[in-house]
């Protein structure tokens, strides 16, 4: 236990202020944000991640926003293991043939307002898989989406900004 | 030695090729008839079943292809035999190999033809929905155009008594992972057997290499499995210089070296950290997780990319290292080896995270050689099997490796493996930094000729990844066959699990972590 503690204050807190790109946009957006989360979200937001046929590499950025650097958490932003609980969808591409039901069955299990974000260059269009008989394409192609994050894989900072991006989306 | 093997039982029945490279993999043709035969001898040499696969060939003018690929110790040995277009017919392999029971499944839904005495001929990765004729990797299928859905059921095993009851699970699961189905059969909390359905982020990825060039190739094996993608993208570029007989520098194979090591050390600690995790030691989860994102930024600043994607192409690499690169790596290696040594200090000493760990999940050594696994999950399970030993490229081959090899086969065996693996990479990429050989990092690749093929064996972070190109009669991919370890892995994890409490899932499953988009492709 003794060495749990000297470890965990020896780390101190690692957790970064956004890059500044995030940053300026919290400070221009920021009061309206903030209250736009309280009044849809009350000060937390709950995502609920899809995998819908992603190579597993925005998944691994996904999970960076979690970590202690990133620290998503303080924003109020939470993932979920229920689609009936989320706010918003975090769905990774391209949609392979065999996971379009199950992705249209998270999105109808989700309630209003489910914000839809395409997370990655696949889940925007497709990417280097394209439209084949096993791959579907862009998220879009199945589910309305409000935000695309374009990346290979996205950073984690490019992540953090589309989420922001989809709740100014619903602002307006 | 297989060699020798195959030729004192089929004698001159089997046919050598000359097109298949590099030459020190032997590769044969044998009748049909004798296809099972050849299997056996295999077995009887000791060696395992590496991969089984078919290309179509009908452009050459023949019909199909089977082929099944062997390992023992350093060698690799591949057995084809031609199947009739009128007659797609094979023997099937699964009584001598069980790892065969997947490949073949594959093959039967995926190429149309029949291994003849399967004992499970349900699809695999073709979905109910699909038209039962719809097999993509003929060459007569029209891969972009969308396909028809067809009403179907998939069959499920089932198991009755009183109190057995069915958990499903997936395919969206409750974290953020990657999709597939599990369905338990369990009384009370304790698990009498678990049904894996995989093939939901099929993408058609091997269907989708044969309408690119064998330089965007390597951009799409990057994506086969994207915490793989230095691993994949090096296998897929090895096995093309083998086809072309291409040489890569010295230095370009030890930067590839270098990426392949870190990307082992990012992956590792991510898993180390899950692991813990999964049994509520979140302490351990934060302090990697942090760890790894020191690895991924030094990554970004040196080599332009977090996961050094696309870094690896046909001929080299495309990015070099400075001296300031060297010192900035050392500097990080000296903390991330403070760091790690502290936080195993913690994890040895915790008796209620051991408690846990140990005894869960056990792949018997008996059970990991019969079902030819790989990787770490191999070595928690007393193989001692690792591609940098057995088949190593520069550095590899200079320096001893200490490669951890335990017996108990539970998740901390799994947990410990990638602990000592952790240390020995930094121990690897130090020995880089000091010696790298000076020279080009890139060159100039040449025209693969028409029906050639090349195979290459890259040991990435999870085991044996395996490439098999071929170049169709105008130079142009006609096959290329991918085999992650988690082909033969997740067959592990379906047979460590019953006798387990449904609890435990998530903790065996992450000590195991394979690839969803790399089986399923």
């Amino acid at each position: 236990m003794i060495r749990i503690l000297h470890q965990i204050f020896r780390t101190g807190i690692v957790t970064e202020p956004l890059p500044q790109a995030v940053e300026d946009e919290i400070s221009v957006v920021g009061a309206k944000l903030e209250e736009a989360v309280k009044k849809y979200f009350r000060g937390s937001l709950t995502i609920r991640e899809v995998d819908a046929g992603s190579c597993n590499g925005c998944e691994l950025e996904i999970h960076a926003i979690n970590n202690p650097v990133y620290n998503c958490e303080r924003f109020g932003i939470q993932f979920t293991a229920s689609p009936r609980f989320a706010d918003m969808l975090l769905v990774t591409g391209p949609v392979s043939r065999n996971m379009a039901v199950a992705l249209k069955r998270t999105y109808d299990s989700t309630p209003s307002p489910k914000l839809v974000v395409a997370v990655g260059d696949c889940g925007c269009n497709g990417g280097i898989f394209g439209e084949s008989y096993a791959s579907l394409g862009g998220v879009d192609t199945v589910i309305p989406v409000d935000v695309l994050i374009h990346g290979c894989p996205p950073p984690p900072a490019a992540i953090l900004n589309g989420i922001l991006r989809a709740i100014e989306s619903k602002e307006e | 030695m297989l060699k020798e093997a195959i030729d004192n039982v089929l004698g001159t029945a089997a046919a050598y090729s000359e097109r298949q490279f590099p030459g020190s993999v032997t590769s044969c043709t044998v009748p049909r008839g004798r296809f099972a035969d050849a299997a056996k001898v295999m077995k009887k040499a000791y060696a395992l079943l590496a991969a089984e696969w078919a290309a179509d060939e009908t452009p050459f003018g023949g019909g199909f292809a089977v082929y099944a690929c062997f390992r023992f110790a350093n060698e690799y040995m591949i057995i084809r035999t031609e199947v009739p277009v009128d007659d797609p017919t094979f023997p099937s392999l699964t009584k001598k190999f069980v790892p065969a029971y997947r490949f073949e499944r594959q093959i039967h839904s995926l190429m149309g033809l029949i291994p003849e005495g399967h004992p499970d001929l349900r699809p695999w990765i073709k979905f109910e929905d699909w038209p039962e004729d719809a097999w993509p990797l003929r060459k007569s299928f029209n891969s972009p155009k969308p396909l028809p859905y067809v009403n179907g059921k998939y069959q499920w095993i089932k198991a009755e008594g009183e109190g057995v009851y069915e958990i499903p699970v997936g395919p969206v699961h409750a974290g953020i992972i990657e999709p597939g189905h599990f369905r338990f059969q369990a009384v009370g909390e304790m698990i009498v057997n678990l049904e894996e359905r995989l093939g939901y982020v099929h993408k058609g990825i091997e269907k989708r290499f044969e309408s690119l060039s064998w330089q965007e190739g390597a951009k799409l094996a990057g994506r086969v499995s994207g915490d793989t993608t230095v691993a994949h993208g090096i296998a897929y570029s090895m096995a093309v210089e083998a086809m072309t007989q291409n040489r890569v520098s010295d230095r370009a194979h030890w930067l590839r070296a270098l990426f392949l090591e870190r990307e082992r050390i990012a992956n590792h600690l991510g898993d180390i950290g899950a692991i813990c995790n999964d049994v509520a030691f979140a302490f351990m989860l934060y302090q990697t997780a942090r760890l790894k994102e020191m690895l991924l930024r030094t990554n970004l600043d040196l080599f332009g990319h977090r996961f050094i994607m696309d870094r690896a192409l046909p001929g080299g690499v495309t990015v070099d290292i400075s001296e300031t690169g060297k010192e900035a790596i050392k500097e990080e290696l000296d903390k991330l080896s403070d760091d790690f040594e502290r936080l195993v200090t913690v994890y040895d000493e915790s008796a209620s995270l051991e408690d846990r760990v140990r005894e869960t999940g056990v792949l018997t050594p008996e059970k990991a050689r019969s079902l030819c696994t790989v990787g770490i999950v191999a070595r928690a399970s007393g193989l001692n099997l690792d591609c940098r030993i057995q088949n190593p490229f520069p550095p590899y081959d200079r320096f001893e490796i200490k490669v951890p090899v335990l017996i108990s086969g539970d998740a901390h065996a799994r947990a410990w493996v990638r602990v000592e693996e952790v240390r020995e990479s930094i121990r690897i990429i130090r020995f880089i930094l000091e010696n790298m050989p000076e020279g080009p990092i890139k060159v100039n690749l040449a025209r693969p000729a028409p029906d050639t093929a090349g195979f290459a064996a890259v040991e990435g972070w999870r085991g044996e990844i395996i490439y098999w190109v071929q170049a169709g009669t105008r130079g142009e991919i006609n096959r290329c066959m991918v085999r992650d370890p988690s082909s033969v892995n997740w067959l592990g994890l379906e047979q460590a699990i019953p006798g387990n409490i449904v609890p435990d899932f998530p903790l065996c499953n992450k000590s195991f972590n394979q690839s969803y988009s790399g089986h399923d492709l």
